[in-house]
């Protein structure tokens, strides 16, 4: 009890040292715990993403980067395939395609042009509003209506690609429409459009002012036809589309087979190394991704060893030279009487007291952010490359 | 309260120091002089037991302490010993309370009790720090810090108080103000003092002076 007194004493008398000290402590206690739990959570959550998503489609190069923009919406995307791959497995009758247009952004979030099958497959429902219904129209996820503060009737502003390029994306302002409810996967950082209004962002389809008829056999544009850059009730029959659906771009088509034998065949289809179209099944390559990440986390575990070594080693080492500074104090102790073993109880009482503090600070700090991994997680696969 | 018989302590560089025959009584006011190395502070660590003679006894109220392992000699140091320390030795991170309870903080067999502290306090308030007991050293002058110093040999009641140069670095007036302190409490408690200094004016207020001049012999 002494002991603890004189140390705390001693504590708080240095208390810019022991807040060091203290604070030191704490991220060596907490930071392998949060390592840990973060790679746990991201292990989870892209094992369960990939598994919820059953098969998909894409341009043929690499596996990883089609379903980690194809699942996980990610900024690195693949080359993008065509509408003719998801008209494909329609005529095939071996299951749903839903095409996922990710190339956009609207205030650095991922707009996902696609169409209500995929609030059906993903077992989505807005919590407010209603799913997107005509062109322009936004369905937003939990944690982007969260950050704009957006409600329905709002809208959002696609990010501008290229401001030099005159044939590039041009900003849409798009209406909120709905808003789904927090899924704890990437689908809350996402926008959701119309597979169509993303192809409008493109460039592909547009709106514009009508172009003066002057007789039967000819027309003549005015000198400035201006493009819409919101759909209204009023312009929306303006917009068309110019070349054939089937080769408009899409990133991936996110497959969901009748049955097995449905998906073995569709597998089988695009099997052909020299075919410009591939089939992944996301469980298998996140598997394969998840396995590099244990033996990244092993890597992390020798190195947090190391590090926590080294860092108790400059602990020690700072309370040792604090003893050292101390000696006339351990001088006049000893010749009042105490003896080795009290000056050890009093080393050891304040090394206890750095590290309970440690703990109670280390402890909300991993609770809280144990509380928040699966949305960290979330975020940072989202983020990906 | 103090007898020391035969005493021989070797130092390192082939000096010793030898006593034969030092007796102090309890209420006594003993001080020793003599130059710097000629074995004063050695003494006064041979009498309280933080040093061993390699002959020789040492005995404090009776007991020869000379004889007892290191735990019994610092519960008996602990117990029996008040010291005052030339550069106070105060702890800088307790207030002037703490360090004149620190005697019963440090494990040595002292149980501190609501009489200890009413002692502590009692004796600061002698002293002239009761609005002063709970600033840390750093707060107090000179004076004010060795007037610390004492109340913490004193307060526990010590039958011998032992000072190394314990006045030497006060100003004429604090100096006679700490010895008047001493000795009223050593003459009120019935303790033994023995006392090392360099200040000869101080010393026609003591009973007894020893001179260490001649005590310190080749090997």
């Amino acid at each position: 009890m002494n002991a603890l007194y004189l140390a705390l004493a001693n504590l708080r008398f240095h208390w810019a040292r022991t807040l060091i000290l203290v604070v030191a402590a704490a991220l060596v206690m907490a930071v392998p715990v949060l390592t840990r739990a973060l790679l746990a959570q991201g292990e989870a959550s892209l094992t369960a993403r990939a598994e919820a998503t059953p098969l998909l489609l894409g341009t043929r190069g690499s596996r990883l980067d089609l379903v980690m923009a194809g699942a996980y919406f990610t900024d690195d995307l693949p080359e993008p395939t065509t509408m003719a791959t998801s008209e494909a497995i329609w005529d095939g009758g071996l299951g749903i395609p839903v095409p996922l247009h990710t190339a956009f952004t609207a205030d650095g979030n991922r707009i996902v042009g696609t169409t209500l099958d995929y609030f059906d497959l993903r077992d989505l429902a807005p919590v407010e509003g209603r799913p997107f219904a005509l062109l322009g129209e936004a369905v937003l996820g939990a944690a982007v209506a969260a950050r704009l503060d957006a409600s329905i009737g709002d809208t959002v502003l696609s990010d501008p690609e290229n401001l030099f390029d005159l044939d590039g994306a041009y900003p849409l302002e798009m209406t909120i429409a709905g808003i789904l409810g927090p899924t704890g996967t990437p689908d809350d950082d996402a926008i959701f459009v119309d597979i169509k209004t993303a192809w409008v962002i493109q460039g592909i389809g547009h709106g514009h002012d009508d172009i003066i008829a002057e007789g039967e056999d000819m027309a003549a544009a005015a000198a400035r036809v201006v493009q819409f850059a919101r759909i209204t009730e009023d312009n929306i029959d303006s917009f068309h589309f110019h070349g054939a659906p089937a080769g408009y771009p899409v990133t991936a088509v996110m497959v969901a087979p009748y049955d097995a034998r449905s998906a073995t065949i569709l597998r089988g289809r695009y099997l052909d190394a020299e075919g410009p179209v591939q089939a992944v099944v996301p469980a298998d390559v996140i598997d394969a991704l998840v396995a590099r990440l244990l033996r990244i986390a092993s890597l992390i575990d020798a190195v947090t060893v190391v590090v926590g070594v080294a860092a108790g080693l400059a602990l020690g080492l700072a309370l040792f030279l604090s003893w050292r500074l101390r000696a006339p104090e351990m001088r006049t102790a000893f010749a009042l009487g105490a003896g080795r073993g009290t000056i050890a109880r009093l080393a050891l009482a304040e090394v206890a007291l750095v590290l309970v503090g440690a703990a109670l600070l280390a402890l909300p700090l991993v609770i809280a952010l144990q509380s928040q991994a699966p949305t960290i997680a979330s975020r940072l696969i989202a983020l990906g490359s | 309260m103090i007898a020391v018989r035969d005493l021989r302590f070797a130092y390192s560089g082939g000096f010793s120091l030898d006593v034969p025959v030092l007796d102090i009584d309890g209420g006594e006011r003993v001080a020793v002089i003599g130059p710097s190395g000629s074995g004063k502070t050695t003494l006064l660590n041979l009498v309280s037991g933080i040093k061993v003679p390699e002959a020789g006894s040492v005995s404090l109220d009776g007991q020869d302490i000379s004889i007892l392992p290191d735990r019994s000699r610092r519960r008996v140091r602990a117990a029996t010993i008040g010291f005052v320390f030339q550069e106070f030795a105060l702890v800088d991170y307790l207030t002037a309370e703490g360090n004149v309870l620190y005697p019963y903080r440090i494990g040595a067999g002292l149980r501190l009790d609501q009489a200890a502290r009413n002692r502590a306090r009692d004796l600061l308030s002698r002293f002239g720090l009761g609005e002063k007991m709970q600033r840390r050293p750093a707060q107090l002058s000179q004076g004010e810090r060795q007037r610390v110093a004492i109340a913490r040999a004193l307060v526990t009641r010590p039958k011998v108080i032992l000072a190394d140069e314990a006045t030497g670095n006060l100003d004429p007036a604090n100096k006679a103000a700490a010895l008047d302190l001493l000795f009223d409490q050593a003459a009120e408690t019935g303790a033994a003092l023995l006392c090392v200094t360099h200040d000869h004016e101080l010393l026609p207020r003591f009973d007894r002076v020893i001179d260490f001049a001649d005590l310190r012999t080749p090997a």
